[in-house]
């Protein structure tokens, strides 16, 4: 079986060379490799956890750890409850690791050691068996049960070199620090943050900044070269706050399409190159854009698009077992393509992913409601968030207990604005509801708001 | 809704009542800003924006009141608890 390092700094001058910026104090690898091993010899015996980290640094330690302990970590699309109940009934034995002083997970929780005094001690760099499964992450599924994806290390590596030889962050060029303003519990923040630096020979920063004050902050505290691993969210709201912007090599974008003016506009205020990539929780990241000079993506060497009937599978490199994608694309040349938006079904806000079905499951298995149907907008504004609205029969249930049922069961950002009460939802005589019929009852719901 | 659990002097009423609209513009809410209470969370239960709508208001705030926000600064979190804290903060903060 092939092994592969747990870390891609594997030359033996490596060793203490700087491999991540932790509370601004820098971390050599022989550091890191030892914080795995003391969160390791930490660790229950149980073979799930769920790393509720939210610094990015102390969630690659706790991932490190999980994988040369051979454990996995699963990384569920939402925190919610419902979401946290349904993960403990896929793996009954997971706890969560967190470094929060109130972690409200219900699960058996390990908190991450606060111990500065813990002696270094000299670990060699772990090989890890290329067929061994890392990750579990979820996608919302339409029956209400998540859906497991597994991830390999064999295969996550692939990735993150297919991703690294695209950027250009070559072993031979200087180490970038990789700051992210996305989470690392997703995919795109795991392999574009965590494992980009730790697989790619680049340098992960630990903050998670949120405001783009603390995002500039951030950035401010590493050394250049600088990689900004953003959101067209986050790039909007950055640019709109007017700060000074510190000097950054490559910004990277993800979880939804800029617009091209905003594309432009990062460009230009920072003075660097700008990449969108373009993946799924299932596939990982499969192509890339720079989208100030085109809007077709150029896929990743290894991977092959196949039209087959009406959709569209992804195979070959990092993606092992074929996927079908859930956009419409339309190929332009073998290994490029245009994207025209999702399939009718999927919903994307703020880089959380559902389905019409999995909401619609959600709200209708709350005690109360008769019927109820989520319905998405036409056009949702490029670069802001498009919010949801739902209809809901429930002549017994106030909208504060059933806002209150929905955010046990789904993320926030799913949460209906508006939220409104019908006596009754057009379906057909089929029982089916028609899109259409669901836009006109909002329209009248609403007066002469557009929806 | 609008019930006051402490006095509110008339300086922090009137700007408690702009920062409240200024809410209810920037992210189109289903409410008036009159309707908004001082108390009431403004994250999760109460009003139930998300992380999402924080940056948008924070946004907003920065432009209208010439601060940043940050969150590693004290008491980050309690600036969103509720509409007080937030032009409590605001008020403190402000330089324009």
């Amino acid at each position: 079986m092939k092994r592969l390092p747990l870390v891609a700094h594997t030359r033996p001058e490596q060793i203490e060379q700087i491999v991540a910026w932790y509370q601004g104090e820098a971390i050599s690898l022989s550091r890191f490799l030892s914080d795995v091993h003391h969160l390791a010899s930490r660790f229950p015996p149980r073979q799930h956890l769920l790393n509720m980290c939210t610094d990015r640094y102390r969630f690659s330690v706790g991932l490190a750890a999980a994988i040369v302990s051979q454990k996995i970590s699963l990384l569920p699309s939402t925190h919610t409850p419902e979401m946290v109940r349904q993960v403990q009934v896929f793996a009954p034995d997971v706890f969560c690791l967190h470094d929060t002083p109130n972690c409200s997970i219900a699960l058996p929780q390990l908190a991450y050691p606060v111990s500065p005094d813990t002696p270094q001690v000299d670990v060699a760099i772990p090989l890890i068996d290329s067929a061994q499964l890392i990750a579990i992450v979820f996608t919302s599924g339409s029956t209400g049960t998540p859906l497991p994806h597994q991830k390999h290390w064999g295969t996550l590596v692939q990735s993150v070199q297919a991703e690294v030889e695209r950027l250009g962050l070559t072993a031979h060029a200087a180490p970038h620090s990789v700051v992210g303003t996305v989470p690392p519990q997703h995919m795109y923040g795991l392999e574009s943050t965590v494992l980009l630096a730790l697989q790619g020979g680049q340098t992960l920063c630990g903050a998670q900044p949120f405001y783009p004050a603390d995002i500039v902050a951030a950035l401010e505290a590493v050394p250049a070269p600088r990689v900004l691993v953003s959101t067209p969210v986050h790039l909007r709201l950055l640019l709109d706050a007017e700060l000074a912007l510190p000097e950054v090599a490559l910004i990277l974008s993800a979880t939804a399409p800029l617009s091209p003016k905003l594309a432009q506009a990062i460009e230009a205020r920072f003075n660097a190159p700008l990449l969108e990539i373009y993946g799924s929780t299932e596939t990982g990241m499969i192509a890339t854009r720079r989208s100030t000079h085109t809007q077709t993506w150029h896929l990743f060497s290894q991977i092959k698009l196949t039209q087959q009937d009406d959709h569209v599978t992804a195979w070959g490199g990092h993606v092992s077992t074929p996927i079908v994608l859930n956009d419409v694309i339309e190929f332009t040349e073998p290994d490029h393509f245009l994207l025209h938006g999702r399939s009718a079904d999927l919903i994307n806000i703020a880089g959380k992913r559902s389905s019409l079905a999995n909401l619609n499951h959600q709200l209708n298995a709350i005690a109360g409601v008769l019927d109820g149907a989520f319905y998405m907008p036409d056009d949702a504004a490029h670069d802001h968030i498009m919010r949801l609205a739902a209809c809901v029969v429930a002549p017994t249930l106030t909208a504060q207990t059933l806002m209150r049922a929905l955010r046990e069961r789904i993320d926030p950002v799913f949460l209906p604005r508006p939220l409104l009460f019908v006596d009754a939802l057009p379906r057909n005589g089929t029982g089916k509801l028609p899109r259409a019929a669901l836009k006109n009852l909002i329209h009248e719901q609403l007066g002469s708001e557009s929806v | 809704m609008t019930e006051h659990t402490t006095p509110t002097s008339g300086n922090d009423a009137a700007l408690q009542l702009e920062v409240a609209a200024l809410m209810v513009e920037a992210l189109n809410l289903d409410v008036a800003a009159s309707d908004i209470a001082p108390d009431a969370p403004l994250y999760g239960e109460g009003l139930g924006l998300d992380s999402i709508d924080v940056l948008e208001i924070a946004l907003v705030v920065s432009k209208r009141y010439g601060l940043q926000l940050r969150a590693d600064s004290q008491d980050n979190h309690s600036i969103f608890n509720s509409l007080r804290n937030l032009t409590d903060y605001i008020a403190a903060q402000r330089t324009r």
